[in-house]
């Protein structure tokens, strides 16, 4: 190749001198050259996402069993396939579980996080280690913080019942065990999980903000609480929208922490629109059905998007 | 790669003749379109996979490295004996039945496949697997049973090189130092269970936790009061549940086991914190790695003297899935017979603690592992799960699941069983 491209100019250079360039030619090639560079992107997108996507809405309304992967053939049924799931007294449970999921885990997440981003973003020593040291839940893959919570969170065994029965309070917690715990117990393991992506982002966005600002404030004689609800929170803004829109994406799609932790137990109290997919599809087989409640969280996913889009139009202007 | 971005950033000069642009513009746009077609060739040439003539893959879910280990030894002496290469893919268990419909589906399965028994209903359903007779394998010696167990509609489509069911695991030293019996019925778990809760020692361990092990864990139970999985709301299933409950009142169990698979059973009973627990002879291995432990096997329990212990007969079968070449699976057939011959069997039930398949095999595995006696004992009238209700079980077992975890958490035994049938019988 670069032989070739050296041994191409040098003839050409000389055979053609002085042929003036065509405007429509250069601009045509310019497009194509541009397109050049999107091609492999929407290739790309096309493939991985477009695809699945519209092989998961067709799916839907197929009849598509394990005898599908042999014949090929997966006949079309309609709509009973979303009747099938909507009628499913365990489809509501699981949306109820989802939306308290998320909306809990934002919230737990977003505020300890903020939190942590204002204090480490003053100076003290061993911020730095500290601050590493924070991370850490990060760098544990997910499965792994499953199950090690779950060993910290059994009820008579469990390190975390040992300690409160040290301190008097509540021992024998069924934190996993009991229907009514469950759910909260596994929300308050995935704020742990997203604590630092929360910090490091808003941390990140902390410092963007000038520091003049903050020193004007002081000499108009505000506050700190005042400072931070007139100056740092409205200049947080764009990276809030970030990190809830990031937030919600990864969480409300949640599986395989639920999966380490209760396996949607006890008694289908911890089951979500995800553990539901996959019980549905790769558990029982009816891959009609788990394209169904796939669906459902495609559609509240984009419904946010769109809201997000929208924020962020808005604020453009 | 580095003279490419060189070219590219040459473009930018603007004295020098368009034409000169256009002609790198040109390599430059076209390596990329070439990585674009590249990675959609990739993506779909992924899906078919060329077969070697004299190597036959078997796919399985040894990836313990011990189980491995065995199964490769075991492939090369049959390799050997039939002058082909054998070679093993293991998947977790969960992925095999997936992975297995995927490759199904792109044309790529491997030459044998070793499925659960209760998944193997399914795959045999669809249409998946060649009947083993057809390929020249024989049944003799093989117990009804376990013939059975490989068996589909009549059709035997998968060879069991051994099998395996639950019994009542016990710590010998806990139990002398109460000086109490092995229990033998319900009303005698119950009470050496009791007796055996102390601090923060349970009496007995077992799994309801949210899956197969669960339901796998409860059918003992159910099965020996002669309750059915065909009718869930039955009194005998409703009674079973309440023994159960009953343990879980009596502080025999702990409140975690709804969330404690078969292997947290087994941490438990080794860390001491149960003096019994339900599990099965995979455990063994892992037992005898405490040699503190001094633990004795026992057939589960029976509701009244006299009963038969019912068990759930677990295990792996080996098939031939039906790839359309008719050779190679006859090969695959003679690679499967040698697997599950007597000679090999023992051999491996000798490493895995688990029970040949074959009856002489069987024979002489009591005889070298007296001390597993009551797992041949129960396995030789263990029941398959799946059967009654072949690739419908999966529906069943998760209402089921559902069912028990309701009960052991306040619900009472019937209002969730009479829930657990309509949901396994309405599908959803």
């Amino acid at each position: 190749m670069p032989t070739s491209t050296v041994g191409a100019q040098t003839p050409a250079k000389a055979s053609e001198p002085a042929s003036a360039p065509d405007p429509a030619r250069i601009a045509r090639r310019r497009r194509l050259t541009q397109w050049g560079f999107v091609a492999p992107a929407v290739v790309f997108m096309l493939l991985f996402f477009g695809y699945p996507l519209v092989r998961n809405v067709v799916m839907s309304f197929q009849d598509y069993t394990p005898k599908t992967f042999f014949t090929g053939e997966a006949p079309f049924n309609g709509a009973d396939n979303w009747s099938n799931v909507f009628q499913d007294a365990l489809f509501g449970k699981a949306l109820w579980h989802t939306l308290v999921f998320t909306a809990g885990s934002l919230l737990g997440q977003f505020c300890i996080g903020l939190a942590l981003a204002v204090f480490f973003s003053r100076r003290f020593p061993l911020n730095g280690v500290l601050r590493s040291l924070i991370l850490l839940p990060w760098l544990v893959p997910m499965v792994v913080s499953g199950i090690v919570w779950r060993r910290i969170l059994d009820q008579d065994t469990g390190v975390l019942n040992s300690f409160l029965d040290t301190l008097g309070i509540g021992g024998h917690t069924p934190w996993l065990t009991s229907p009514e715990m469950a759910l909260l117990s596994v929300i308050l393991v995935n704020i742990w999980i997203g604590i630092p992506f929360n910090m490091v982002i808003l941390y990140g966005g902390l410092q963007e903000i000038p520091k003049e600002l903050h020193e004007a404030a002081a000499l108009d004689g505000a506050s700190a609480w005042r400072t931070f609800r007139s100056v740092t929170l409205p200049m947080l803004r764009p990276v809030v929208t970030v990190v809830l829109v990031l937030g919600f994406m990864s969480t409300v799609k949640i599986l395989d922490l639920i999966l380490a932790l209760t396996d949607g137990g006890p008694a289908d109290a911890t089951q979500t629109l995800g553990t539901l997919t996959y019980q549905n599809s790769f558990v029982q087989l009816d891959f009609g059905a788990g394209a169904v409640v796939g669906n459902v969280l495609i559609l509240i996913s984009a419904v946010f998007a769109v809201f997000y889009l929208r924020a962020n139009r808005t604020e453009g202007k | 790669m580095s003279k490419r971005f060189t070219s590219l950033a040459l473009t930018a000069h603007p004295p020098a003749a368009a034409r000169r642009g256009r002609g790198r513009s040109r390599r430059v746009v076209a390596p990329f379109t070439a990585v674009s077609v590249l990675v959609a060739g990739a993506a779909l040439a992924g899906c078919g996979q060329q077969r070697d003539a004299d190597t036959y893959t078997v796919m399985n879910s040894s990836t313990d490295e011990s189980y491995h280990r065995w199964d490769a030894e075991a492939m090369a002496r049959c390799g050997k004996e039939l002058g082909v290469t054998i070679e093993q893919q293991s998947v977790p268990a969960a992925q095999v039945m997936t992975k297995a419909l995927r490759m199904a589906s792109s044309k790529s399965l491997p030459d044998i496949v070793q499925f659960d028994a209760s998944e193997m209903p399914t795959f045999a359903d669809a249409g998946g697997l060649v009947d083993l007779r057809t390929l020249g394998l024989s049944t003799d010696d093989i117990p009804d049973g376990i013939v059975d167990f490989g068996s589909y509609k009549g059709t035997y489509y998968g060879a069991a090189r051994s099998v395996n069911t639950l019994a009542l695991f016990y710590n010998k030293d806990l139990l002398d130092q109460a000086g109490v019996e092995v229990p033998t019925t319900w009303a005698e778990l119950r009470a050496t269970a009791q007796k055996l809760t102390r601090g923060k020692q349970y009496g007995l361990a077992l799994s309801a936790g949210g899956a197969e092990d669960g339901v796998f864990q409860f059918t003992p139970f159910m099965w020996s009061n002669g309750g059915d999985e065909t009718d869930l709301d039955g009194p005998k299933v409703v009674e079973a549940l309440d023994y159960w409950k009953g343990l879980l009142k009596d502080r025999s169990l702990s409140k975690s086991t709804v969330n404690w698979t078969q292997a947290d059973v087994n941490d438990q009973f080794m860390a001491g914190n149960a003096a019994m627990m339900i599990n099965g002879p995979w455990q063994v291995e892992t037992l005898n790695s405490d040699t503190s432990l001094h633990w004795g096997i026992a057939p589960i329990p029976v509701p009244r003297a006299g009963d038969d212990s019912v068990g759930p007969l677990g295990g792996a079968v080996l098939t031939v899935p039906n790839t359309g070449d008719e050779a190679r699976e006859k090969t695959a057939g003679k690679i499967v017979a040698c697997l599950a011959s007597e000679k090999e069997q023992l051999t491996y039930a000798l490493n895995s603690w688990m029970v040949p398949a074959n009856a002489k095999a069987a024979a002489v595995w009591r005889e070298k592992v007296p001390e597993l006696d009551s797992l041949a004992d129960q396995v030789a009238v263990a029941r398959s799960r799946t059967a009654k209700l072949g690739a419908g079980w999966s529906s069943v077992s998760l209402a089921l699941q559902s069912a028990f975890q309701s009960a052991l958490t306040g619900q009472s035994s019937e209002t969730a069983l009479k829930r657990a049938q309509q949901r396994a019988t309405s599908g959803n």
